[in-house]
């Protein structure tokens, strides 16, 4: 839906470059976080509609994050969707468990990826 | 004192005890025994000290010296140095029912019969007059206290030693017969046994410290004034030659008489209910001995002081110093002391000898006339219970006969020792038998009965003659007046002790003839086939009797109605049945299987002793006699089977300690495996993100192909670098692979370190260059040469530079340095940066280790250059660590060998 706020965290610049232009390419207003402590200080200063998250970073993980955002009263209604080369079944069903909308892996394609994040903010 | 009081005593301690036996029995069948302890062995092995102990020790000491001691160190020796001949009596008589040492000797000579029957005689001629000797000890001293005279001519009626000697067989009768099995342990006994023990030692240490700080001033008073009298002084010094002698001897009949004695034997042997007690009994036995001496010589000592003249008797001096000294209830308890001493050895000489009259003397003689067996229907426990208390009344009586015959003539000692002397003569058949194959039952009958024979003529008839009941001629001019045979010089020898004397022509004679027909006889089998169990008994573990050797079968309902008729249907049903089970061996046929004939036996042997039961047995058995060669053979292949069984033993050991190790391998494979998991999941992991951006930015461009022409470019060299970058990473791990699996080797050459520093600086000048830093480097030995694989170390070297430019601020020095010192090169880069966490300075050599705590990724690093670099200085035999520098910064340090080749 043009207009919504997502907010992109990754700590990989590259990444975090295709995904800022693939966001923008289709109308949301995009906010990046290079790593855990920018996206927690973003989240709660932008309070963007959707979060799309990495789980391996440096600083906090993603895990953390979700964990943080899902318990906040004013934050929970975010969507947050993990995009991560933590491929196991267990991590996938670890994110779920914290109120994920979704759990994409790593390499990702950005067609069915920005499907995904379309529907979700319908 | 009133005599009733004095009797009324030992009436009361009487009951006191038998209160005790019987309580004592009573938790033994609740099978929580507090007898069942090494204290209680040990004191109820203290019987040892009798009468003799207690008032006789005082008696020799005063008239001998100090070689009464010889008698407590020969058992003190026994049971601290060598109680494996013990523990292997013990473990003998209990695999094999044996319940005296009639029995013992019996059956370890191929359960000959006449074996035991000679040592049961003979045993009950050594020990009647040692237990008269109680009798009298006994006696004088309650005439001593009651003030009566011992007079031998009054009527028996009035006589204290009967009456007391009365009640005691009661007692005996009753705690004594209480069950068939002679194999049975007499707990209540035993109880009642080791409390005697604390009273006469109780009682004995009072008479000690009563005269030694009551009377005298305590020791240095008391030793003065014996030292002003220059008989005592004379005495407590090794005065003549033959001392020494005298004292060897007595030591060695004391130690056998531990060993051999009836009494001791039923103690240490019989009733031993765990072998584990011996331990406890090593120590606590020779404490009490050394505990019960302590005040022997200062008794005698005050003794001789208080009645120069001879006035009293010696043997009677603990008794007679308290009383004449007014102190009624002491010497009241000093009584009672002496009086368990004596009924203590009665009571246990009484029971074994009792044992060995029923087993080996009257029940043989009862089987062997065929009335018994024609009435075996009717109940044989009853039987062999009246024959042990006909047995108990006879040793009694005997004892009771010699007492009033001859005892009277002589002192406790010299008694004790003529016993004593009686049943050393066991030691040739017995040691000889336990440790040595070839010991015959000829040669110890031959051996056994020259040394009876000896025995008598040398201390056993002189002690007649000497009560009068012989011609008194014998002592003066020898048997038949011929003057060699002079009972105390045999053949001319004189210089001995009369003890002493006999003791060495008896074992002479006795251990001479048993060795001697040892050799030069023939053996039979079933002697043949014991000398094997007895003597391998404790280096084969747990050679259990082979039941299979002896090809018996029986009637099986006969079988069991012979056990029946000793120990009860009930018994002899639930017994069969169990040994039955346990070696699965069918009960519904009419033919017994071997091994329970053999079981049978065992059984019965307990009850009435090995040769009774073989006899009743061998009726109802149609026992195959072997042919030696066969039960050699049968021993051979007992021996086989041994081996073979401690070769599988070791076998399964081995095979346990293999599948440890495979198991252990296994756990360590399977971490290994982990790990390797875990790796790979990283390494894909890593190999994912740079995919991910190249997958993406690729897309981005393809689907839009109206993205402006700077951002197109800004994305494909990103690709190109992200692809540099994963393919740089899989070099990585391909080489990390090889160096982990091996697979790398070492191209060794020789180069100068200088040359391999320009190399490395070469390397990284561009990102030098880029970063405006400063190189400062560092080399004491340029020339130095060094051995190593070039390539892999300047690819150590490029990787800890590129590490230590990325951590280096704007225009910073990396201090390079390399120095020789002994036959080692040691490089160091240095940079000054913000340095390691001390909780990572070792973590950061692990594969993809990435500092906490870092907020932005370094997307140069694969993660691995340093794993890749500790491994490759590994190769080479050197180490590498990092530490953080003093101002700052970050240092990494490696160390390599000079030389390859000595490694």
């Amino acid at each position: 839906m043009p207009g919504k706020k997502i907010l992109v965290v990754d700590d990989d610049p590259y990444i975090l470059m295709s995904l800022e232009f693939l966001m923008q390419k289709n109308g949301y207003s995009v906010v990046v976080a290079r790593n855990g402590t920018e996206a927690l200080q973003l989240v709660q200063q932008e309070i963007p509609d959707l979060v799309v998250l990495d789980i391996m970073m440096p600083d906090i993980d993603g895990y953390a994050i979700c964990e943080f955002i899902k318990k906040q009263p004013a934050l929970n209604h975010i969507i947050v969707v993990f995009l991560s080369a933590k491929t196991r079944e267990s991590d996938q069903r670890k994110g779920l468990e914290l109120g994920a909308a979704a759990f994409v892996f790593k390499p990702f394609s950005t067609r069915s990826l920005i499907k995904e994040i379309n529907q979700l903010l319908r | 004192m009133s005599s009733w009081i004095i009797a009324g005593t030992a009436l009361g301690y009487l009951l006191l005890l038998s209160l005790l036996a019987w309580s004592a029995e009573s938790v033994r069948k609740k099978r929580k025994s507090w007898i069942n302890n090494g204290y209680v062995y040990a004191l109820s092995m203290a019987v040892y000290c009798t009468a003799w102990t207690y008032y006789g020790s005082v008696g020799r000491a005063a008239t001998s010296g100090l070689d009464f001691l010889t008698i407590y160190i020969g058992p003190t020796i026994l049971c601290a140095l060598f109680w494996p001949v013990l523990l292997k009596i013990i473990r003998i008589c209990r695999t094999q029912g044996i319940t005296s040492i009639a029995d013992l000797v019996s059956t370890r000579y191929g359960k000959n019969f006449s074996l035991a029957v000679l040592v049961t005689i003979f045993c009950v001629m050594g020990v009647i007059p040692y237990i008269a000797l109680q009798l009298k000890a006994i006696a004088t001293s309650f005439d001593l206290l009651a003030g009566t005279t011992g007079n031998t001519n009054q009527s028996i009626w009035k006589d204290s030693t009967f009456y007391g000697t009365l009640l005691l067989t009661i007692f005996i009768l009753f705690f004594g017969t209480r069950s068939v099995d002679a194999a049975e342990k007499h707990e209540g006994l035993i109880a009642a046994i080791a409390f005697e023990s604390v009273i006469k030692l109780v009682a004995f240490l009072a008479a000690g410290l009563f005269i030694t700080y009551g009377v005298f001033n305590g020791f240095s008073d008391l030793f003065q004034q014996a030292n002003a009298q220059p008989r005592l002084q004379q005495l407590f010094t090794f005065q003549e030659n033959n001392a020494y002698t005298s004292w060897f001897s007595m030591l060695t009949l004391s130690f056998f008489a531990m060993l051999f004695l009836p009494r001791q034997f039923q103690v240490n042997v019989v009733e031993n209910l765990d072998e584990n007690h011996l331990k406890t009994a090593g120590w606590v036995f020779p404490l009490y001995l050394f505990v019960i001496n302590l005040f022997v010589v200062p008794i005698a000592l005050a003794g001789s002081v208080l009645y120069p003249g001879a006035t009293a008797n010696p043997d009677l001096y603990v008794l007679n110093i308290p009383l004449d000294q007014g102190r009624h209830l002491l010497s009241l308890l000093i009584f009672i002391g002496g009086f368990s001493a004596a009924t203590g050895m009665i009571i246990v000489e009484t029971i074994a000898l009792t044992t060995m009259i029923s087993n080996h003397l009257a029940l043989p003689l009862l089987f062997s006339t065929n009335r018994l067996h024609q009435e075996s229907r009717r109940n044989l426990s009853a039987v062999v219970l009246w024959v042990r208390r006909g047995s108990i009344l006879l040793v009694i009586g005997l004892s009771l006969l010699y007492d009033k015959l001859v005892a009277e003539q002589y002192s406790l000692v010299s008694i004790g020792l003529v016993s004593f002397a009686a049943v050393a003569q066991l030691a040739p058949a017995v040691l000889g038998g336990l440790y040595w194959k070839g010991a015959s039952k000829n040669g110890a009958l031959a051996g056994l009965a020259a040394g009876f024979i000896c025995w008598m003529f040398t201390l056993l008839l002189p002690s007649l003659a000497g009560a009068g009941l012989l011609d008194n001629s014998i002592l003066e001019n020898g048997y038949f007046g011929i003057s060699w045979l002079r009972p105390d010089a045999l053949f001319g020898l004189t210089s001995l002790d009369p003890v002493s004397h006999s003791l060495f022509w008896s074992l002479l004679l006795n251990s001479g003839l048993f060795v001697l027909v040892s050799i030069n006889g023939q053996k039979g089998t079933r002697e043949t086939f014991q000398a094997e169990l007895f003597v391998d008994f404790l280096t084969k573990e747990k050679f259990e009797v082979e039941p299979a050797a002896w090809k018996n079968t029986a009637n099986l309902p006969a079988l069991r109605l012979l056990l029946q008729n000793f120990i009860g249907s009930e018994r002899a049903v639930s017994l069969f049945q169990k040994y039955a089970s346990r070696h699965q061996i069918p009960l519904n046929t009419t033919t017994a299987d071997p091994r329970l004939v053999q079981f049978t036996e065992k059984i019965l042997a307990g009850v009435i002793g090995s040769a009774s039961a073989h006899i009743l047995v061998s009726r109802v058995a149609k026992a195959e006699e072997l042919s030696m060669e066969e039960v050699l053979n049968l021993l051979r292949e007992s021996q086989q089977m041994m081996e073979l069984n401690k070769e599988l033993r070791r076998k399964s050991a081995e095979l346990t300690r293999v599948t440890e190790q495979l198991s252990a391998l296994n756990r360590q494979l399977m971490a290994m495996d982990e790990m390797k998991d875990e790796f790979l999941y990283t390494v894909t992991h890593e190999l994912r993100t740079p995919l991910t951006s190249i997958r993406a930015l690729t897309e981005l461009v393809h689907d839009n192909p109206e993205m402006p022409e700077n951002q197109k470019t800004e994305f494909l060299a990103a690709v190109v670098r992200e692809t540099e970058r994963l393919s740089h990473l899989i070099t990585q791990v391909l080489s990390l692979e090889r160096f982990e699996s091996g697979k790398q080797p070492l191209e060794l050459q020789t180069i100068q370190t200088k040359e391999l520093l320009d190399e490395a600086l070469s390397d990284i000048q561009p990102l030098v260059q880029q970063k405006k830093l400063r190189i400062q480097t560092q080399l004491t030995h340029p020339f130095q040469l060094i051995e190593l694989d070039p390539i892999l170390v300047r690819q150590v070297l490029y990787n800890l530079l590129t590490n230590a430019i990325r951590f280096s601020p704007e225009s910073g020095t990396i201090l390079f340095a390399a120095e020789v010192s002994g036959n080692h090169l040691e490089i160091s880069v240095s940079d000054q940066g913000k340095g390691i966490p001390e909780a990572a300075l070792e973590l950061i050599f692990d594969k993809f280790y990435q500092a906490p705590n870092q907020t932005l990724k370094k997307p140069e690093g694969s993660g691995l250059g340093l794993a890749i670099s500790k491994k490759i200085i590994e190769l080479h035999t050197g180490n590498i660590r990092a530490e953080n520098r003093e101002d700052g910064g970050a240092r990494f340090i490696f160390i390599l060998p000079l030389s390859q080749i000595n490694l």
